[in-house]
């Protein structure tokens, strides 16, 4: 596997972290309104502490959305070939999540060039909320508009190929 | 969480991707970049094909297919492959959802059960556009 070699064409960009939040049960309910998971937990105080919860608490998939949004918003979201999230500790109102990303192999398949990427978001206490993984195609031709190239991928400590 | 569930399968269902719906859930995953919303076809974000449970039907309901207490069950794990570029708004796909794994590891004081579904999304002209992949676990107490 072998990254682009032809000059000039798109620069991988550089990643760096960012955060979300302090989330609120306002973003909880406008998640839920907009994906259709309407699971009571997520939104109802009094049903939340009956099954023995302090409050209500984030649909997993609203931080994995946000942390998608991230990278989607760096390298385009029609790129996206694959993304994957796992769920690990609860999100709480009033949660400040980080949110980062890393390089983790360029290569080529299917003539396309790719990047699969490892993304993280976490907690204010440090407690992973959602990992996970992406894999994006990456534009030939020139730089993205709006993004802040960095000279070498390597700049984000990762794997790189 | 039934055993037995591995290739049960909801009906066929349609989904429209609309606009409307495509920047509402980008404004509810923080993916609201104007610039995008100048597309009137815009692309969908990352894990918007999860709105199928507004079209899949009760049928189609992964808990339901897999036998599982949505109260004893977590999302554990989500994931969208897409095999060219992702959908845009304007898109009809046909979906359907299946139970496609059923198993058991051993978790920190009992066993955990998962159960993995699948809904393979179509175009018009029957060609595999995307697959999601969920799995859910179930705690099950005492077991």
């Amino acid at each position: 596997m072998s990254e682009s070699t032809t000059p000039g064409t798109w620069i991988m960009p550089r990643l760096e972290p960012w955060t979300v939040g302090p989330v609120t049960r306002t973003d909880f309910v406008r998640y839920q309104g907009a994906s259709g998971d309407m699971y009571r937990v997520h939104h109802d105080e009094e049903y939340a502490k009956s099954l023995g919860y302090p409050s209500v608490f984030s649909v997993g998939m609203f931080q994995a959305g946000e942390l998608a949004s991230g990278v989607a918003r760096v390298f385009g979201p029609e790129n996206l070939r694959r993304y994957r999230a796992r769920f690990r500790a609860k999100v709480w109102p009033g949660d400040v999540l980080t949110c980062s990303s890393e390089v983790l192999r360029e290569y080529e398949e299917r003539g396309e060039r790719r990047v699969d990427l490892e993304l993280v978001c976490t907690r204010q206490t440090g407690e992973v909320a959602v990992q996970a993984s992406a894999t994006f195609v990456l534009p030939g031709g020139t730089d993205m508009a709006g993004v802040t190239a960095a000279g070498s991928s390597a700049a984000d400590g990762g794997e790189t190929a | 969480m039934d055993e037995q569930a591995v290739g049960r399968h909801g009906p066929e269902f349609e989904m429209d991707i609309e606009r409307g719906k495509v920047r509402e859930f980008a404004r509810a995953v923080g993916l609201d970049d104007p610039s995008w919303w100048a597309d009137p076809q815009p692309v969908i974000p990352p894990t918007f094909l999860t709105t199928q449970l507004y079209w899949q039907g009760e049928a189609s309901n992964p808990w339901e297919l897999a036998g599982v207490d949505i109260e004893r069950a977590l999302h554990a794990e989500q994931e969208y492959e897409f095999f060219g570029p992702p959908p845009r708004a304007g898109d009809v796909l046909r979906a359907q959802t299946r139970i496609d794994r059923v198993y058991s590891k051993p978790g920190r004081s009992d066993e955990l059960h998962f159960v993995v579904v699948v809904t393979e999304f179509r175009d018009n002209a029957g060609e595999l556009v995307a697959v999601g992949r969920m799995t859910g676990v179930e705690m099950r107490a005492g077991s």
